[in-house]
């Protein structure tokens, strides 16, 4: 039993931490929302330059072989920061999407690109029925000479437009809702008959609408067996989910902080709010959400690779349950406590409620992971 | 990161879990697994099996029976316990009394006591609270007054759970009344519960159980020898005592044990001939505590390895572990009830009617553990250590 960051990971945080800390101020990056894509690209290379962007992928492509543990401290510090560049779409996400499921061809041409900054990807999945069920897709994919033919459309795709490439499910086989039959396809962005329609999520990031229309890719844009990809989108949601846990745990640092802060100076009455105790014991239940939200992060970021089957599915949902509870939790009563003025543009932790708030339902929220975790309770212990 | 014990530990557990297996018996486990009230003799029972096996004081001094493990595995050890369903130890004598009698006694105090204790020979109760003093426990006003080498005690403590099983008290008691601070002036005193002048009154809880009482003091002689600390210290001796108090209550196995019962029970159970397990709005709650018990158990843990790397106790974090501990336990019970639906109604029998099913202890015991959020420092008083002690608020 060990719950203490080794070096190195202490180390990538550390310098992450000082790297936001000086380049990465909440003006700085009011700034970059406000930009047109939305993203910086200067900070994107600091990410490739410190490393960032080859933590779990293999050395051969210029990785360092890491694990969602080592991810983790990563993952809390960009909460805590509020980065809105796609770190999890592409680390998290897309990357991890290649590095389990692409053909040797396919992860020599994109990861060490990923890892240098060089290439960004997105994942398309998510449809207008979907919800959070990632058997849910209705895109199809025809066989045509060359390869395939694309047809369909796709929802909330997270950071789209900063994306080169693409990885877009659609059907080859099956009607919706079908477990198999789902296929992953490499795309360029750019790609004739892909429409993309960008824009602003609630939390600041860039998302798009993307339409489909008669897209022919080679053969060798299939990722994954052809109508095989079920497996590969459930455990890079899961694993996705670890990390997105880890987010939330530094966002809720935050919010956690800046509130005890603002109980400490915000005088009324003559006397600092904090002297409340209708206050103190309310700040002391989003200690206690913090902690309990943290030891559920760990848990999944160290159970997501090292557990299969149903026992990785009953602890991921249940870290999304108290995660996305702990979220809402913290972000209520931090923007509550810091009155009309959490209601504010001017203030982070405004900007930390909405970022909590689209994180409990990314990949599925509370009620989601609730019905998925009494499924696989009945199966773990079947 | 890793979340796993070593292999020692694991060794260990398993050394505690067979040994638990073959020699714990198994009325005593029924009974602590169906709720029943457990008398003196099953508590010392219980007490007397672990004294011979040597690990019925794990956290105390090796030279006088403690087990010298690692904070994890004294850990590992209680949570092996309660998920196996044992009997409580008497906390007032191994767990309150010992300690402060380690850290503050005479020689000639420990020499006397500590055997005694060890061994099941004295049952100890706790005589804190008075009518007009629970959480505000500084502003007691029971009165000893020293006289020819003795203290003369009166006035009334109450809740003391235990006392009529009880052979000692340590009470404390105001030797001064005239400190400007009201901490001042306590003093901590060992008194035989056979000293004439005491009566003890049973107090009856709602769910029909006799745990507590009213324990009266009417001129009753304490010799001075039984002061512990000095005079007019007690508050120090209190304060250091309150930390142990809140050590384990997160109750992690005996939890873990009871929502394994709950399930079980909850599939039995049916709603339109479905198990209640398998009801959404049932199966959502039970799934909330559950996670909050992992989550749990994961959080003291971390705790656990924040000890053993400073070396020093725990601090106030560790009123955490008692909040949400007993908020888990109240939940279950809960749910263990509504599983049961109509059947929970039943009690008691009211004559010699066959009547053991376990559901009709499931509203008793829900009943009587309202009592966890309020014992042992009630869950306010946790929260304003923690704002204080920890937020600096």
């Amino acid at each position: 039993m060990n719950f203490e960051l080794s070096d190195e990971q202490q180390l990538l945080a550390d310098s992450l931490r000082k790297y936001l800390a000086n380049d990465y101020s909440f003006d700085a990056r009011a700034q970059i929302v406000a930009s047109s894509t939305g993203y910086s690209e200067k900070t994107w290379a600091a990410f490739a330059e410190m490393g960032l962007l080859g933590i779990p992928f293999a050395e051969e492509h210029g990785g360092f072989g890491g694990n969602a543990v080592d991810l983790m401290s990563v993952m809390e510090v960009m909460g805590e920061s509020l980065v809105v560049e796609p770190y999890w779409t592409n680390v998290g996400v897309a990357g991890r999407l290649i590095a389990t499921g692409g053909s040797e061809a396919q992860r020599k041409r994109i990861l060490p690109a990923l890892i240098q900054g060089k290439q960004r990807l997105a994942f398309a999945h998510t449809e207008a029925a979907s919800r959070y069920d990632l058997r849910s897709v209705g895109a199809r994919a025809k066989r045509s000479a060359g390869g395939f033919i694309l047809e369909g459309e796709k929802r909330a795709v997270l950071h789209a437009a900063a994306a080169d490439t693409l990885i877009v499910s659609a059907r080859t086989s099956g009607a919706d809702g079908d477990p198999s039959g789902i296929s992953l396809f490499l795309i360029d962005r750019g790609a004739r008959g892909v429409t993309l329609k960008e824009y602003r999520t609630i939390d600041e990031l860039r998302a798009a609408d993307l339409w489909l229309n008669d897209v022919s890719v080679p053969a060798d844009a299939l990722l994954g067996g052809e109508g095989q990809a079920l497996g590969l989108i459930e455990d890079v949601a899961d694993y996705a989910t670890a990390l997105l846990c880890a987010e939330a745990v530094g966002g809720i640092r935050y919010a956690n902080d800046t509130t005890l802060e603002y109980l400490k100076t915000r005088r009324q009455f003559g006397v600092p709010i904090g002297t409340f105790q209708a206050l103190q014991h309310r700040m002391v239940e989003m200690v206690i959400s913090y902690e309990q939200a943290r030891s559920m992060a760990c848990l999944a970021c160290v159970k997501v690779e090292a557990a299969g089957g149903a026992e990785r599915r009953r602890v991921i949902s249940a870290a999304k349950i108290k995660v996305a509870d702990a979220c809402r939790h913290v972000s209520q009563e931090s923007v509550q406590m810091h009155g009309g003025m959490g209601m504010t543009e001017e203030l982070k932790v405004s900007h930390t409620f909405r970022r909590l708030t689209m994180i409990a339902q990314t990949f599925g929220d509370a009620e989601h992971h609730l019905e998925r975790f009494a499924a696989a309770d009945a199966a773990a212990t079947a | 990161m890793d979340l796993s014990y070593n292999a020692e530990e694991l060794a260990f557990r398993d050394e505690v879990r067979g040994w638990l297996r073959s020699n714990l018996p198994a009325e005593l486990r029924q009974k602590v697994e169906s709720y029943q009230e457990l008398s003196k003799d099953d508590l010392l029972r219980w007490h007397r099996i672990l004294a011979d096996k040597g690990w019925v004081a794990p956290d105390w001094p090796k030279e006088w029976g403690g087990t010298d493990w690692t904070v994890t595995q004294r850990y590992i050890f209680e949570e092996e316990c309660g998920f196996a369903a044992t009997p409580p130890l008497v906390a007032f004598s191994l767990r309150m009394c010992a300690p402060v009698l380690l850290r503050f006694g005479t020689d000639a105090q420990k020499q006397k006591f500590l055997p005694r204790i060890y061994k099941g020979e004295d049952f100890w109760c706790q005589g804190y609270s008075e009518p007009g003093s629970g959480s505000d426990l500084a502003s007691l006003k029971t009165k000893a007054v020293k006289q020819d080498g003795h203290y003369v005690v009166t006035g009334q403590k109450i809740w003391t759970t235990l006392a009529h099983y009880a052979d000692w008290i340590f009470c404390l008691v105001r030797t001064d009344g005239s400190k400007e601070k009201r901490q001042d002036g306590i003093s901590f005193l060992l008194i035989d519960m056979k000293t004439p002048g005491i009566t003890v009154r049973p107090i009856i809880l709602m769910d029909g159980g006799h745990e507590t009482n009213e324990v009266f003091f009417d001129d009753v002689k304490v010799p001075v020898e039984n002061l512990v600390h000095e005079e007019g210290k007690g508050w120090t001796v209190a304060k250091y005592l309150l930390g142990y108090e809140r050590m384990g209550t997160g109750r992690i196995g005996a939890s873990k044990r009871e929502l394994a019962r709950l399930k079980e029970l909850a599939a039995h159970h049916t709603k339109n001939g479905k198990p209640i397990l398998d009801d959404p709005r049932f199966r959502d709650r039970l799934t909330r505590v559950e996670v909050e018990l992992m989550a749990l158990e994961i959080t003291n843990l971390r705790f656990l390895d924040q000890m053993r790397r400073s070396g020093k106790p725990p601090g106030a974090d560790v009123s955490m572990l008692k909040i949400k501990g007993t908020e888990i336990q109240q939940a279950i019970t809960e749910l263990m009830m509504q599983a049961a639906g109509p059947l929970a109604q039943a009690y008691r029998p009211v004559d010699a009617m066959d009547f053991d099913h376990f559901t009709a202890r499931l509203a008793p015991r829900y009943c009587n553990m309202r009592k966890a959020t309020i014992y042992a420092g009630s869950n306010e008083i946790q929260r304003n250590i923690i704002a204080k002690a920890t937020l600096g608020l």
